[in-house]
């Protein structure tokens, strides 16, 4: 299949960010203390779990990342492959069943009718008020709809015991490569696993893989044929929807502390190593950042892009683009509007570092100023970074339903929890209430969110030299 | 009767994680009424921890396994909680080390003084009021009242340290602990806190548990000692005693390795390795590496105990033998290493380094504008010159502005007036980019070897630093670099670790090989031995001491360690507050000391060996602020022999004999 | 500290003036007035009559931040950018680009901010602590960490669902008060409950577990290991030593905040259909009125400044070590 990649400004920053982190791997399986703290994170049975929970976020967040165009099938013989107008990406792909299960409105979870009802002229020309058979759902049982509930058990029990083979599939080889790497016999390894002894958090991350794997297998059985989660006002599958959030939540979380991390390197250390005027100026540039009341800021720069968004309509080629352009841009600002507590840290640390005695002695060797910042304060400070990066992380996350909510978050056509969050608040007014695009917004944010918190909570107990 | 204190076999434990350390093994001593026990050890001994186990005030994850603390005969250990607290601070009572941070900063004097006396003896109104007013008086405190009403941050280091001695005599324990109740403290101050402790022990008769790792203070102090060692008593004996002919090899060698006048040009006794980690199970002696006295049974099996007359004692296989065949016990002494006489540096040249008149000055702005309304005069005036292969001791109190000397001379500080010539050149008018090639001739050593190296960077480029000044390519740099480390006494191997692997001893050898990197002429050494143990101190001194000798090294040596500077410097100017009050050949500053602030230094110092008609010279008072400096000679508001002249001039200099200068209206001019 | 408190003030007058000009420079990067004008009265059909009607009534009938023609100061003075944002230090709003006076609203509008963010704050501050101390006093045991469990988990919950949570359950489930609405007087009180509980319990996970922190890192000090070598009660030692010095840092994250209570909650206050100024702005930037956002932007930078210099003011309070000068 013939595809035409066309990557969106925010998936280049999203391959650029996997570039760093491929470097700074590298770079630190070199350095032993730099990988010091590194080993007391994954010795951390937390931060195992959740790191594998923020893996299979990433990894969703990844595919969705790889946009491009797939050829039409070819109208003329004329050799010319033609692309379709619309971007999609690896995860639409994936995914394609619940993408193109497009319903006619609301469904509730599993459903196979309609939720509303809804006039539907019979065959005998009457016409009954009755809940509409949905196009997609069950539409493999044909006549057999009545079955519905002992085909989701029978697709449940056919994942769930898939997922458990799997998993124990996996125990089995994980548990035999131990064994062989620690030189010991596949069942006394088999016992260390079990009772928890071994040297790292193994049975912690079986055990997250293992729940993952079971869910993992249930969707894949029951989503194709039916809408897990339902659907919503405009029949969308709502599983879809909060996975394709997965992106937009991470991109939020992610690329807005890289966009910022620059500026607050470069201006908080400036500040502290140079004091005076400089220190000053950067001072006066925070403070006034700082005074504005973030929201504000936020509103008053998207309306901005919206107002040249309007005027420029022509400078985008789909929706897409344009609700990448808003999401990139709402990063930058976001960025700008939290860079000044990292600046004021790293300024702080900087001002104390400075006055170390191997600074002093780096002056006395007579080493220059540009040399001294990278060389002995730029190190000394990459653990402050990399707290506040994974902190920040989730706050972000958060603060995108709320800007969704106030109505300048992502482009509304984009796909985020905010959005789905500032949608169905609407449609708990409803009698019967409609709750599933609520819930599946919340479950999927609190685990992202939980996950984060508690990997970035490993990661400062590694790190901040005050904790140990 | 049964003993004040009596610890018997107490083992403590402190796990963190699965480390598990062995604090305390087997621990005994007790102490009577009225009587000064001292317990002598390095740091990471188990010293603060014993005092700790006693209190139970073991820090988290700490207990004690096994053994009995008795207090008149009551045993603590199984004391419950609630009635462990009658105890502290009401029979035994502590003070800590650190003045500074030991008092709460947010609570006044007073507020602290009656917490103590409201919970242990319920007193109220004017009864607190007035026992808080006569503890003050008790401990020396003038103006009390005022005192009382204010905070921590109000009052000097050896005012706080006077009043957690009130706090803790408030009570009139039966026992006080003092945990190294002087170390943070100057050494003119230092005698004032000592004095006062042994007045109120005569006055009160308590016990006192006395926890230090300075021979001189134990001197000064106690009646017993006991030496501990890697989680155990090694040995315990009578001040004189121990003094006399201490017993243990360990205890031998702090007595060896200590620097003093009498061992100048000689090579200091060092304890070569360091201390082993308790958290590890201990098959024979745990000074068996270290011995230079070291058997094969020493290997294999931990030694007894074993008693001597007088309740004394060692730990020491060495006196096992001697003790079946006379049943008693002497002492075994070694020869000391044979003496190493290097050669005395520094014809007479012209001075490498000349300084005059230096001053640093510090602005205080204050005000609506921020106005600059007055200077912090850290160093006002300060002249000296340094030949080469010679070293200057600039010794003085903290706070006196000797490292700002150091600092202001290298350039690390803006210089506010006055001339620096190095080598004939004038570097406080140099622009940056002349100096900056010039740094490699002047270098640097730093107090604390832990912050002095940058944690993030290997052995290898921290000595690469500075070499780029030096111009050498990559093939001689490796070759430097391992010539380096050996020269300071490391592997070249050491070279791809980073600090964070190196005791404190090896990491002030790597700054030290830093420095020498550059090949420099003139290093200023800022307290370079003062955080180390007695026993690294020496193997420090020692290297500083041949390196001198091979590169004609010329030293400025700062440190308010008088017996440093009688062992290494040629030279030594005395400061106060800014200035210099004392300058002059070593031999002649230190034997007639000329100025009443050099001769107080000097007899303030706690000697170990006993000298006679010695007379301690008690300065009142402290050192004021340099922002707000006493008129005339700094020094007069303290001088027991201030003249009517002292408050209105500053005294020109006195010269005596072979340029022992002195600042002092005592000398009149003679030039 | 009065020379102190002026210099300061002064200081904040250059801030000001960055944030005006901050903020007038995002708002016409691309937009001009003309198009605000034709935003107003409606995109079709403008008459540039109109036009310069409505810019000449609103203030928008000059340059932006220079004028050219005219003389002397004038050049600086008779622009948009100075005849929009001098006022504001006078605190003379001006208008809303619908015509209302909008320090009018702001009066009338600010009582019911307080109401609602008053308490959740004072209520917070209390609990939080509380709950702080308490998980502090059972340091690692199995009550600190679960209480720390706690705290992550409600951390992780946007705030969003809360208030959904919260309304669905409360108000619409147990019928206990209103969903929304607000009335002035004590009957505000049923209208406050929700949204008060609601706000308290949002921001309890972050707070008391970073409180927590605090308490625990005063616990390692010397002086509290002198406090109990005195033979003081734990509880002692917990409310007078450790608390007392752990207020430090505490006071510098809260007190900032408490002139900004005025400004509102942007989402609670438009969920609970709360009329106070949180709901206000929202409005405001759904409808893309600049006056009133400009003029919530200022009012929010000078109480933010005044939130710096309370924060000062009140360290000398709790730490007598601090002195201004």
């Amino acid at each position: 299949m013939m595809v035409q990649l066309t990557p969106l400004w925010t998936d280049w920053l999203i391959y650029a960010l996997c570039v760093i982190i491929a470097v700074y791997i590298g770079y630190t399986r070199s350095k032993p203390h730099l990988l010091a703290p590194w080993r007391k994170v994954v010795r951390n049975p937390t931060a195992v779990a959740s790191s594998v929970i923020l893996l299979v976020f990433a990894t969703i967040g990844l595919l969705d990342s790889i946009h491009f165009r797939e050829a039409l099938p070819q109208a003329d013989n004329s050799g010319k492959t033609v692309y379709s107008a619309e971007i999609i990406s690896a995860f639409d792909r994936l995914a394609k069943p619940l993408r193109d299960h497009v319903e006619k409105t609301y469904s509730a979870p599993l459903a196979v009718n309609l939720f509303a009802m809804e006039s539907v002229e019979q065959a005998d020309g009457r016409v009954a008020r009755l809940f509409p058979r949905l196009k997609y759902a069950g539409g493999h049982l044909g006549k057999d709809i009545d079955q519905s509930t002992q085909d989701q058990w029978r697709l449940f029990t056919k994942g769930a015991i898939s997922g458990a083979l799997l998993w124990v599939l996996l125990g089995f080889m994980l548990n035999a490569a131990l064994a062989t790497h620690a030189k010991v016999r596949f069942s006394q390894m088999a016992q260390r696993l079990w009772r928890g002894q071994t040297e790292l958090p193994w049975r912690t991350l079986l055990f997250t893989i293992g729940i993952v794997l079971w869910f993992g297998s249930i969707v894949w059985q029951l989503a194709p044929n039916y809408h897990l989660f339902g659907t919503d006002k405009v029949g969308l599958d709502v599983l879809y929807l909060t996975l394709k959030s997965i992106r937009t939540g991470l991109v939020i979380g992610i690329l807005t502390t890289l966009v910022m991390l620059p500026f607050a390197l470069l201006f908080g250390i400036m500040a502290g190593y140079f004091k005076g005027w400089i220190d000053d100026v950067i001072q006066y540039i925070y403070t006034v950042l700082n005074s504005i009341p973030s929201v504000l800021l936020i509103a008053a720069a998207v309306l901005m892009l919206q107002v040249y968004m309007d005027l420029n309509k022509d400078a985008f080629n789909s929706v897409v683009e344009r609700a990448d352009v808003r999401l990139l841009f709402l990063c930058l600002i976001l960025g700008v509007t939290s860079w000044t507590g990292l600046c004021r840290l790293l300024r702080a640390e900087t001002l104390k570092l400075r006055e170390f005695d191997y600074v002093q002695a780096a002056h006395a060797l007579g080493a220059s100023h540009w040399k001294i910042m990278t060389r002995h304060i730029v190190p000394n400070v990459m653990h402050i970074v990399l707290i506040t990066i994974t902190l920040e992380f989730s706050s972000l996350v958060l603060a995108e339903a709320v800007l969704a909510y106030v109505g300048v978050g992502v482009d509304p056509s984009m796909h985020s929890w905010g959005n789905m969050i500032n949608s169905a608040r609407l449609e708990l007014a409803r009698e019967p209430m409609v709750w599933w695009p609520l819930a599946a917004a919340f479950v999927f944010m609190f685990v992202l969110v939980l996950a984060a918190n508690l990997f970035a909570d490993a990661v400062r107990d590694a790190f901040d030299p005050r904790v140990q | 009767m049964a003993h004040l204190l009596e610890v018997s076999n107490l083992s403590t434990l402190i796990q963190s994680g699965t480390r598990k350390v062995r604090a305390l093994d087997d621990v005994s001593f007790h102490i009577e009424r009225g009587e000064t026990f001292a317990l002598l050890g390095e740091s990471g001994c188990g010293k603060s921890m014993t005092a700790l186990s006693v209190l139970r005030l073991l820090p988290t994850g700490g207990h004690v396994v096994s053994g009995s603390v008795r207090l008149d005969g009551q045993d603590l250990v199984s004391l419950p909680e609630v009635t462990m607290r009658s105890v502290r601070g009401a029979r035994i009572a502590m003070i800590f080390q650190e003045p500074m941070t030991s008092l709460n900063p947010v609570l006044t004097v007073s507020q602290q003084i009656s917490e103590v006396l409201v919970t242990h003896q319920q007193l109220a109104n004017a009864e607190l009021k007035q026992r808080q007013l006569s503890l003050l008086e008790s401990v020396g405190i003038p103006d009390p009242a005022r005192v009382l009403a204010s905070y921590p941050h109000q009052l000097s280091g050896g005012m706080k340290q006077r009043i957690m001695i009130a706090i803790a005599l408030a009570c009139e324990p039966d026992l006080l602990i003092a945990d190294e109740p002087t170390t943070a403290l100057d050494v003119t101050i230092q005698a004032q806190v000592l004095r006062l402790l042994r007045n109120l022990q005569t006055k009160t008769g308590m016990g006192m548990l006395f926890i230090t790792h300075d021979l001189g203070v134990v001197a000064e102090v106690a009646q017993r000692v006991a030496v501990m060692y890697a989680g155990e008593i090694v040995e315990l004996a009578t001040r004189d005693e121990f003094f006399q002919r201490p017993r243990h090899p360990y205890s031998q060698k702090l007595f060896d390795s200590l620097p003093r006048s009498s061992k100048r040009g000689e090579a200091l006794a060092v304890i070569s390795g360091s201390v082993p980690r308790l958290d590890q199970e201990f098959v024979g002696c745990r000074f068996a590496a270290r011995c230079d006295q070291v058997m094969a049974v020493c290997h294999e099996q931990a030694p007894r105990w074993i008693n001597g007359d007088g309740g004394s004692g060692v730990r020491c296989h060495l006196y096992a033998a001697e003790m079946a065949g006379q049943g008693k016990l002497g002492a075994i002494l070694v020869p000391l290493s044979t003496a190493q006489t290097t050669s005395q540096g520094g014809a007479e040249v012209g001075p490498l380094l000349k300084v005059s008149d230096l001053k640093v000055h510090f602005p205080i702005r204050k005000g609506f504008w921020q106005r600059v309304v007055g200077h912090v005069k850290a160093v006002d005036g300060v002249s000296l010159s340094i030949a080469p292969g010679r070293t200057l001791a600039l010794v003085g109190e903290s706070g006196c502005g000797k490292t700002t000397v150091g600092k202001g001379l290298l350039q690390l500080l803006p210089v506010s007036a006055g001339s620096v010539q190095f080598s004939g050149e004038e570097l406080t008018q140099m622009p940056p980019q002349a100096l900056r090639t010039r740094r490699g001739k002047f270098q640097i050593i730093f107090q604390d070897p832990f912050s002095s190296l940058d944690p993030r960077m290997t052995v290898m480029e921290i000595l690469e630093e500075g070499m780029h000044v030096l111009g050498i390519n990559n093939a001689q740099r490796q070759d430097h670099i391992d010539r380096l480390l050996t020269e300071v006494g490391l592997s070249p191997e050491s070279q791809f670790r980073y600090p964070h692997e190196f005791s404190g001893g090896q990491r002030q050898r790597i700054a030290i090989a830093r420095a020498l990197a550059v090949k420099p002429q003139l290093i200023v050494c800022d307290e370079p031995t003062s955080a180390l143990d007695v026993s690294v101190q020496a193997q420090i001194l020692n290297l500083l001491h041949s390196l001198q000798a091979a590169h004609q090294l010329s030293y400025l040596f700062i440190t308010h360690n008088i017996s440093v500077v009688e062992y290494l410097a040629h030279e030594v100017a005395v400061m106060y507050l800014g200035r210099i009050v004392e300058r002059g050949p070593v031999e002649s500053v230190l034997g007639s000391p000329k100025h009443p602030y050099t001769q107080a230094l000097l007899s303030a110092v706690p000697l170990v060996e006993k000298v006679s008609g010695r007379e301690i010279i008690r300065l009142q008072g402290e050192m004021p602020s340099p922002a707000n400096p006493p008129s005339g000679c700094h020094f007069h508001p303290r001088c027991p022999q201030a003249l009517p002249q002292c408050p209105q001039q500053y005294p020109d200099q006195s010269v005596f004999d072979a340029g022992h200068t002195v600042h002092c209206h005592l000398y009149p001019c003679n030039h | 500290m009065i020379g102190y408190v002026l210099r300061r003030l002064l200081y904040a007058i250059p801030i000001l003036i960055g944030v005006n000009i901050l903020i007038f420079t995002l708002f016409f990067a691309v937009n001009t007035p003309d198009n605000m004008a034709r935003i107003h009265l409606g995109l079709k059909r403008v008459t540039p009559d109109a036009i310069a009607k409505w810019k000449h009534e609103h203030g928008y009938d000059k340059p932006l931040l220079f004028n050219a023609q005219a003389k002397g100061a004038g050049k600086i003075t008779e622009t948009i950018f100075f005849g929009k944002s001098v006022p504001m230090f006078a605190f003379q709003f001006g208008a809303a680009d619908d015509g209302r006076d909008i320090g009018h609203d702001i009066k009338t509008r600010m009582m019911p901010s307080l109401a609602l963010a008053a308490p959740v704050f004072l209520v917070g501050l209390l609990l939080y602590i509380t709950f702080a101390l308490t998980l502090a006093f059972f340091r690692a045991t199995y009550v600190d960490y679960a209480g720390v469990v706690l705290c992550v988990a409600m951390m992780s919950i946007s705030g969003l669902f809360y208030i959904i949570g919260g309304q669905f359950l409360i108000s619409k489930l147990l019928h206990l008060v209103p969903i929304s609405g607000y009335q002035y007087g004590t009957d505000a009180f049923k209208f406050l409950v929700l949204p008060v509980a609601i706000g308290v319990i949002g921001g309890m996970g972050g707070s008391s577990r970073w409180y927590r922190t605090i308490f625990l890192e005063e616990m390692n000090r010397d002086y509290v290991r002198t406090a109990r070598a005195k033979g003081l009660p734990e509880r002692i030692v917990l409310f007078r030593h450790v608390l007392k010095n752990a207020m430090i840092p505490i006071l510098t994250g809260v007190v900032v905040v408490i002139p900004t209570l005025f400004m509102g909650s942007l989402v609670s206050e438009s969920f609970f259909g709360i009329p106070g100024l949180g709901s206000y702005t929202i409005d405001a930037i759904r409808s893309q009125d600049f006056a009133i956002v400009h003029a919530m932007v200022f009012l929010g930078s000078v109480l933010y400044i005044l939130g710096l210099l309370l924060t000062d003011i009140s360290y000398t309070w709790v730490d007598p070590r601090v002195r201004l000068s």
